[in-house]
């Protein structure tokens, strides 16, 4: 029971994560509850159909399709999580200091909302399509452990709903006036991580060259399946044995979008 | 001996999962090269194929085949495991 408690709270726990920060990011936009619920419905029936899909997804592209899949969406969700740190980085400020009453942040912030609507769909389609294939070996297995195995994922589930819900409320708590600061570096760093797990994907899959595999091994001094080596690995890319690709990737997003967020940020005196 | 054949077709290694086990357990491949690294699940549940000292993660639906690439590697071990079945799903890739 425990087993699969745990399986399914890994693969629950980055897409609850992701949901976490996001919801909390947008704290303040108008029906931003309505857009994270059809972010989530069409992220859950999106990963029904891709875990039936298995196997012919598996078979396309010679044998990468499974790869390029994923990467595909991991590369949608940097861009989204780029273009939204970016936004941020614009309009933050004056939602912060006027809330709600700017038609044009409103009107803004819907088309915003509508793309982490996408995001949130897609992290939840990639996590949850791995999950329900698990639970949906489990429940084909044999009789006798399934009730326990079952009520074991359900527990994981409620688990990582859970983790990303202590997020939120956490990252809540943050006074506004360094909020966007906490919220946009963790973002940075998610979006940058994903971009590596995208070098990763596509390199397991041949379609791009590893450089130097690994670039380098601390895996002795902070393991991947050491607690603060997950969690690294969950919030900033950890990555203990990290090939060239993936780090230059990674690398390359972070400035870039460090960069945008600098230069869009308007150059006006702050008001506070 | 026949570098332009080298040169052409990848090293292919296979694995086959049967009763949550991986066959074979270990399994030698050549250090410094690229290998083709076929799996096939004979079980009707899926796995899913995991090497952190790889650096490899992927999905093996029940019945299931897929195609990974692995290395170019340093002589050494290289542990795996399935991960929904990390009890019995073990094994080690030994680069030489």
């Amino acid at each position: 029971m425990f087993g699969s408690a745990i399986i399914v709270f890994r693969e629950s726990l980055e897409a609850a994560l992701l949901i976490g920060i996001i919801a909390a990011a947008t704290r303040g936009l108008t029906g931003r509850n309505l857009w994270l619920a059809i972010g989530i419905g069409a992220g859950l029936g999106g990963a029904l159909v891709v875990a039936g899909l298995t196997e012919t997804i598996a078979e396309m592209a010679e044998g990468a399709g499974q790869e390029l899949f994923n990467a595909a969406i991991l590369g949608i969700a940097v861009l989204m999580l780029g273009w939204h740190n970016i936004w941020m980085a614009t309009h933050g400020r004056e939602m912060a200091a006027q809330a709600k009453s700017m038609g044009h942040a409103v009107k803004s912030g819907q088309r915003e909302m509508s793309a982490l609507a996408i995001l949130i769909a897609l992290a939840v389609l990639r996590e949850g399509s791995e999950t329900a294939l698990f639970l949906y070996g489990l429940a084909a297995g044999d009789g006798s452990s399934r009730v326990s195995m079952l009520s074991g994922g359900l527990l994981g589930l409620a688990a990582g709903i859970g983790a990303g819900w202590v997020l939120y409320s956490g990252l809540a708590r943050i006074p506004l006036r360094h909020f966007f600061t906490v919220t946009s570096a963790l973002i940075l760093f998610l979006a940058a991580g994903m971009a590596g797990q995208m070098a990763r994907l596509l390199i397991q899959g041949d379609l791009i060259r590893p450089l130097a595999s690994p670039l380098w091994d601390s895996s002795s001094l902070l393991p991947m399946d050491s607690f603060l080596g997950n969690l690294l690995h969950i919030f900033a890319g950890y990555e203990a044995r990290p090939s060239g690709m993936q780090v230059l990737f990674y690398a390359l997003t972070f400035l870039v979008i460090l960069f945008g967020m600098r230069w869009s940020r308007p150059r006006i005196p702050q008001a506070t | 001996m026949f570098p332009l054949a080298s040169l052409a077709a990848d090293l292919e290694a296979t694995l086959t999962i049967k009763d949550h086990q991986f066959t074979p357990s270990e399994l030698k491949v050549p250090a410094g090269k690229k290998v083709k690294l076929l799996v096939s699940n004979l079980d009707s549940t899926p796995e899913e194929f995991e090497s952190h000292e790889l650096n490899r993660e992927k999905l093996v639906a029940g019945n299931g085949k897929v195609t990974i690439y692995v290395g170019p590697l340093a002589p050494g071990k290289y542990p795996f495991y399935g991960e929904f079945h990390d009890k019995t799903a073990r094994g080690v890739i030994v680069a030489e």
